[in-house]
């Protein structure tokens, strides 16, 4: 078992949530609301991760940020840090990869939030800030909690994209799921079994307690009614 | 991990390099980091920024592309000669001196189902084993029965896994893997394929350090020329190296 492996993935996964989910609000909470005629093109930008097969979109990270582009010139003589094949870099790959699932359960949830509750917030004297915080956010919560399990789990299995533009650099950029490629490559089944076993067992657990906190909550509201 | 000098080499020399870096740590205590991958990607990837301070090809070509895009560091330095190997399953060929006359035959009785090789076009070991098959007068027959890997590691994965009756792969691959275990395994001489050369180069990257020229030097030691034998490659013999200017 590559536990440095786990713990590189883990890392991945957690900086990936704590910096997509404030864009996944921000974002979904505007596509629901917002009136532009632009919107269908804006969600199928924010869609196309999914579409894509991940060697497109590795391709297009590395052609863009890549240090011979003029975005990975400028990131590396201002910030120091390179894009591609570094730690960093698989966090900026992450969350473009994650937007779809940060972002699109969101919108749902806020769009599930009726306009009259706005106008009867307004007339109670709320502020807009007060009006998101007290009544949007706690109506739209389970999905947010979806976006942040979906883009957790998705984040433990990604594959394509890190390897194509994080290399499969030890204690750097070999998460769990490029460690599990890379004993496979040295014909080491029973390690790579081993490994494979126990990302599914960690996905299963993830993704199942998120929606145990989902129906628990969905179960709470019903007897409040 | 900073200052450990981080390493790419070909996917085909992975058993032989582990074994040096661990005699390297041993006799050292100097470590170092790698990573496989086939040629090809590698050399994508430092095109592309990749932090390696040392890059072992499969072959020269790659090596000479990066040298030309001015992104290596000094001559590069032929580690070791390649060696081809037929693997069959058991039983197909029969006992035979000739393994790629024995393939002819079988290929023609519409025996051999599928055929194993990496892919030619940018694989090394995939154009040698296409010129040893064109130089047999079989290349023609074995093209409908032709499955390609990505790279000399996916073509033997296919042997290992997949229901493949003949594969022409790396012989320290196809050692790794045990393919000897499933069936026949019999090393190619350099003769089969004429027009193809094996010729492994390794070549220092610009962010190399001390460190770094240290264990290129180790790669050029006895010791390592005996593991890298012993793993299936050939090694160019001390006494040219002396020669070399």
């Amino acid at each position: 078992m590559d536990w440095n492996a786990f713990h590189l993935s883990l890392q991945l996964a957690a900086w990936t949530l704590v910096l997509l989910l404030p864009i996944g609000i921000v974002t979904g909470r505007w596509l629901a609301k917002t009136q532009t005629r632009a919107r269908p093109w804006l969600q199928a930008f924010f869609a196309l991760p999914l579409v894509l097969p991940p060697t497109v979109v590795g391709y297009y990270l590395l052609v863009f940020t890549g240090t011979r582009s003029p975005i990975g010139e400028f990131i590396m003589s201002w910030f120091g840090v390179s894009l591609v094949f570094s730690f960093p870099g698989l966090v900026v790959a992450s969350i473009l990869v994650n937007l779809p699932f940060a972002i699109l359960p969101v919108q749902r949830a806020f769009e599930a939030v009726s306009n009259e509750l706005h106008d009867a917030a307004a007339c109670c004297g709320m502020t807009p800030w007060q009006t998101f915080t007290r009544i949007e956010m706690p109506l739209a919560w389970p999905g947010v909690l979806s976006a942040a399990v979906l883009t957790l789990g998705h984040t433990l299995g990604e594959f394509g994209v890190v390897l194509m533009v994080g290399g499969n650099i030890p204690g750097e950029t070999r998460t769990l799921s490029i460690a599990i490629f890379d004993r496979v490559q040295a014909f080491d089944p029973l390690a790579a079994g081993r490994m494979a076993g126990f990302l599914l067992l960690i996905s299963l657990v993830t993704v199942a307690l998120g929606y145990g906190v989902l129906e628990r909550r969905g179960q709470q509201r019903q007897k409040s009614a | 991990m900073a200052g450990v000098p981080l390493i790419a080499a070909a996917a085909s020399i992975r058993p032989a390099l582990e074994e040096i870096s661990t005699r390297y740590n041993e006799v050292t205590g100097e470590s170092v980091r790698l990573v496989f991958g086939s040629s090809g990607t590698l050399a994508n990837q430092i095109a592309n920024g990749a932090p390696y301070v040392l890059f072992l090809s499969a072959n020269t070509a790659y090596v000479r592309w990066l040298a030309g895009l001015g992104l290596t560091q000094g001559p590069p330095v032929t580690y070791a000669e390649g060696v081809l190997a037929l693997y069959s399953r058991s039983g197909l060929l029969g006992e035979t001196e000739n393994p790629l006359m024995a393939l002819d035959s079988a290929l023609q009785h519409g025996v051999v189902k599928r055929l194993v090789i990496a892919n030619p076009e940018y694989a090394p070991y995939g154009s040698a084993a296409r010129a040893a098959l064109e130089h047999a007068g079989s290349w023609t027959r074995a093209r409908p029965v032709l499955l390609l890997g990505a790279n000399a590691g996916q073509a033997v994965q296919y042997a290992l896994q997949g229901d493949v009756d003949v594969a022409l792969v790396p012989l320290p691959l196809a050692r790794l893997a045990k393919l000897q275990e499933t069936g026949q395994l019999q090393v190619l001489p350099k003769e089969t394929f004429p027009s193809v050369e094996l010729h492994q180069q390794m070549v220092l990257l610009p962010g190399a350090d001390q460190k770094t020229h240290e264990f290129f030097a180790y790669l050029q030691s006895i010791d390592s020329q005996e593991i890298f034998r012993r793993h299936g490659l050939l090694v160019p013999s001390p006494v040219n190296l002396t020669l070399q200017p």
